[in-house]
């Protein structure tokens, strides 16, 4: 099966019905998508789907054939890091920063729909996402920087 | 061989030559570091003991150096501690403590951390000691390598006993202001020193490089996705490994029927005892071939939840007999409080569940991969079960996604090592969330007693019993004329461990939940009331500072809200909360509105990330003090998953205040402790405030309804 990942084309298998996490990591070595609880209860393995971010561990990898999906890997363009990944990079946000991409995406897509984002838009739209160091104050404060 | 070929040579060689096990000699350490100059310090110095046995040539056997700074003759310079990265930003920390000594940019050193073969034993990452103990030895150390490379500069211009100016890695002539770099003063030499512990360091009333918020050193890596956590490793053949779990810990193997597995393509089963594991190509394949396998176990009886705190009680050592002087003084007096406590065991929920990745080369060495506090302690371990001699046993611990005490021990790196071994090639054996719940460790369940009496002149007798969570943090702060603290030892249902400031956390609950009542009885204001039984200025100065910048004399907003507040003093860090809670009058919804936390922890390092630190302590604990708890029955864990463990989430963050005291004329402490333990009692106390229902269980409110009268 041929699957588009931050615009690039890739033929996967997909004998047993993996999902898209399984496949991004163990298929096309993008392991900055990660394992969190395998359920969509932390956020942890979000990739954009058509722009939808989406638990990618919950999600066949057969559901997203002629999709196109965008992973942590994808956000940085020639070098330049996506205004979420720069504001949450300058505001120095994370600690062990293994929720860090699942966070980013989530940030992507509700910046694309609205900026500047209130206190509770951002508390909203980034309630699926469980940072465990609980740096939920800092990642607030960054984001409601992005206008 | 041209000089920067040589070093290039050196330098990859470094990464494949092992530690010079016989003992640290000069030759030897340049034989394995490449040349230059460096400066080590032992552990004993530290310890102040005399300790120091199997010296060769004058200088320690490895196993006793505690760390050591190397200048190499390129001018890199690189620190070898055994300390580790779990998300506490202790990279950034280190590295600044390191710049300010050396007068070098953040950027130009590099710190090689918890690999067992290149850095100097340690016991592990855990207690907040790598502030107190680590910083200041990297300090010295540092600053050690500076006094060298002045004496360097000294001879090379054949100056006397001149003071000279050190500037952005080089070292400037005082008179013709020529500049000497570090890498020159470096090159072709060979000189090992150990550390003077009374070499001069900088004062942190004049740091410019410690003290200030450096951003995380690698933190692009991380927000790129580039940086591989265990779990993302992957090796030449790798294979993915699952385990069969039993159904609860303890239980027993009795049939096994693995035809299926054996029977997928590209499937290998191990068996070893009752240690039953596959490997495939993928994740998937090695979940389906587990799921195939049919194991029927024994269980031994085990003790359910509804029954923890009695068989807590029923096992516990009696412990010492309280004297007389404690129970009369309680019997005595005009106000008493007497109360239980009760504390469920709580999970750690590390993001990363545990993973590890093992590779046997033919020579016998084993490599491990895996994300733990403890890489020497997991070393240890793969020793003991696979029989073999440190020099064979190599650990890696790669930046990990968080432990807050939960990864001091390495069963999946052990799990991926017997896979490996039996399968003979690599094998990554990544934990399911699932797993990570039922197979790690918790936060001890415990049992409190607490009689206090007190009148308005003070606390008059104290006894205090912690059965099963532990004596950390058991010391009442206040002065009391009759004191017995205890904690006894119990049988414990299930498999219980370190987690974020050990006991304290149960023990300061009830303590300043006591003390809350105590002061009601009495008829005193909370704070007056502890600030009149407090001599700790430390721990004053932080409750003052909470409680001005929190408004504590300020009228509540509405009756159905109220104030409360909690301090302790953990490990070095001094901490107080004060919380602002409300009750909504029908649905009887407890609404967190505010929390104001101030600290001091001595010489604050980085600001940014002591903030980070003390704020994650907060709504971590916040988790604890509400809502988490182990489910369990007999033996059983019935809610290992996420969407049945609730833990801490963007909306249940209320409005936070975190107040940094720096007290640059103390040595730093550590900070990823001690922030956690007040925020349970003040939102207990804080909700007696509002509606006179007093809470002694931790969780408090798993479903958030505060209970009628």
């Amino acid at each position: 099966m041929r699957i588009n990942v931050n615009d690039k084309e890739y033929t996967v298998e997909v004998d047993g019905n993996p999902s898209l996490l399984e496949v991004l990591r163990e298929q096309l070595d993008l392991t900055g998508t990660k394992y969190g609880c395998g359920e969509a209860a932390c956020g942890a393995c979000k990739v954009l789907v058509n722009g939808v971010p989406t638990p990618s561990c919950i999600t066949p990898a057969t559901a997203v054939q002629g999709k196109s999906i965008v992973t942590i890997e994808g956000l940085e363009k020639e070098g330049s890091l996506h205004p979420v990944q720069q504001v949450l990079l300058e505001e120095d946000v994370f600690q062990c920063s293994y929720c860090a991409p699942g966070m980013i995406l989530t940030a992507v897509a509700l910046t694309e729909k609205k900026k500047p984002l209130s206190r509770q838009e951002i508390v909203e739209g980034m309630n699926g996402n469980i940072c465990r160091c609980c740096t939920y104050p800092q990642i607030i404060d960054a984001l409601s920087k992005i206008s | 061989m041209m000089e920067k070929e040589r070093i290039k040579k050196e330098s990859k060689e470094k990464q494949t030559r092992k530690l010079p096990g016989e003992g640290l000699s000069r030759r030897n350490f340049f034989k394995y570091m490449g040349a230059g100059i460096a400066t080590y310090f032992v552990w004993s110095d530290y310890l102040g003991a005399t300790l120091i046995s199997g010296q060769e040539e004058g200088h320690p056997v490895a196993d006793q150096l505690s760390s050591w700074i190397h200048l190499s003759a390129s001018g890199e310079v690189t620190v070898f501690t055994g300390k580790v990265e779990v998300g506490q930003n202790i990279r950034t920390s280190l590295t600044q403590v390191v710049a300010e000594e050396l007068f070098l940019p953040v950027s130009s050193i590099t710190l090689i951390m918890g690999d067992t073969q290149l850095t100097p034993y340690d016991r592990g990452t855990y207690g907040s000691l790598t502030t107190p103990q680590m910083a200041p030895i990297l300090r010295k150390a540092a600053a050690n390598l500076r006094e060298i490379l002045l004496d360097e500069a000294r001879q090379e211009w054949k100056l006397g006993t001149v003071s000279l100016q050190v500037e952005q890695g080089t070292v400037r002539h005082p008179q013709n202001g020529k500049r000497l770099a570090y890498a020159d003063l470096a090159n072709g030499k060979k000189l090992l020193q150990q550390m003077d512990d009374n070499v001069p360091t900088i004062d942190p009333s004049g740091w410019r490089v410690a003290g200030t918020s450096v951003p995380k050193v690698n933190g692009r890596e991380f927000i790129t996705g580039k940086h591989r956590y265990v779990s993302d490793m992957v090796l030449p053949d790798m294979r993915y490994g699952k385990v069969l779990r039993p159904p609860v810990q303890g239980a027993r193997l009795k049939a096994l029927n693995t035809e299926k597995a054996a029977a997928m393509p590209g499937v290998q089963l191990v068996r070893e005892g009752d240690f039953v594991g596959v490997t495939a190509k993928d994740t998937r394949t090695a979940a389906m071939a587990l799921a195939s396998i049919e194991a029927d176990w024994e269980r031994p009886p085990q003790v359910s939840g509804d029954r923890l705190f009695e068989h807590l009680l029923q096992t516990a050592d009696n412990g010492k007999a309280v004297s007389s002087q404690v129970s009369n003084a309680f019997d005595s007096a005009a106000h008493q409080v007497q109360q239980d406590f009760e504390v469920q065991y709580i999970a750690h929920v590390p993001l990363e569940p545990r993973a590890g990745l093992a590779r046997w080369s033919s020579d016998g060495l084993l490599e491990v991969w895996t994300g733990t506090q403890r890489p020497f302690g997991v070393q240890e371990e793969l020793e003991r079960t696979f029989q073999l001699s440190k020099d064979k046993v190599r650990v890696y611990m790669p930046d990990t996604g968080s432990g807050y005490g939960g990864k001091h021990t390495g069963e999946a790196g052990i799990e991926a090592a017997r896979l490996s071994k039996a399968t003979g090639q690599p094998v990554k054996v990544n934990w399911t969330r699932e797993e990570e719940f039922k197979w790690a460790y918790f936060r001890p369940a415990g049992l409190i007693k607490v009689r206090g009496a007190a009148d308005k002149s003070g606390i008059l007798s104290w006894e205090f019993h912690n059965y099963n969570s532990g004596g950390a943090g058991i010391d009442l702060p206040y002065a009391a004329a009759h004191k017995h603290q205890e904690y006894h030892r119990a049988d414990s249902p299930l498999r219980q461990g370190s987690y974020r400031a050990l006991a304290s956390t149960a023990n300061i609950f009830a303590i300043e939940s006591t003390i809350n009542d105590l002061a009601g009885k009495v008829g005193a204001d909370p704070l007056q009331f502890r600030l009149n039984n407090l001599n700790d200025k430390r721990l004053i100065a932080v409750i003052e500072a909470a409680a001005e910048a929190f408004g504590w004399n300020s009228r509540r907003p509405d009756t159905q809200h109220g104030f409360g507040m909690a301090c302790g003093a953990v490990k070095g860090g001094f901490v107080a909360t004060f919380a602002e809670i409300s009750v909504h009058p029908q649905s009887r919804e407890l609404k967190i509105i505010k929390a104001v936390t101030a600290f001091e922890c001595g010489a604050i390092i980085n600001p940014r990330h002591l903030e980070s630190q003390v704020s994650g302590c907060v709504l971590q604990g916040l988790g604890g003090a509400l809502f988490e708890s182990v489910a369990f029955n007999e033996g059983d864990i019935s809610n290992a998953f996420l969407s049945s463990y609730r833990v801490p989430r963007f909306k249940d963050v209320p409005e936070m205040k975190v107040i940094l005291v720096d007290r640059k004329d103390l040595p730093s402490s550590g900070a990823g402790e001690a922030p956690i333990v007040c925020i349970a009692p003040a939102i207990r106390n804080a909700i007696d405030d509002a509606v006179g229902i007093r809470i002694n269980r931790l969780p408090m409110l798993p479903a958030g309804i505060v209970p009628e009268a």
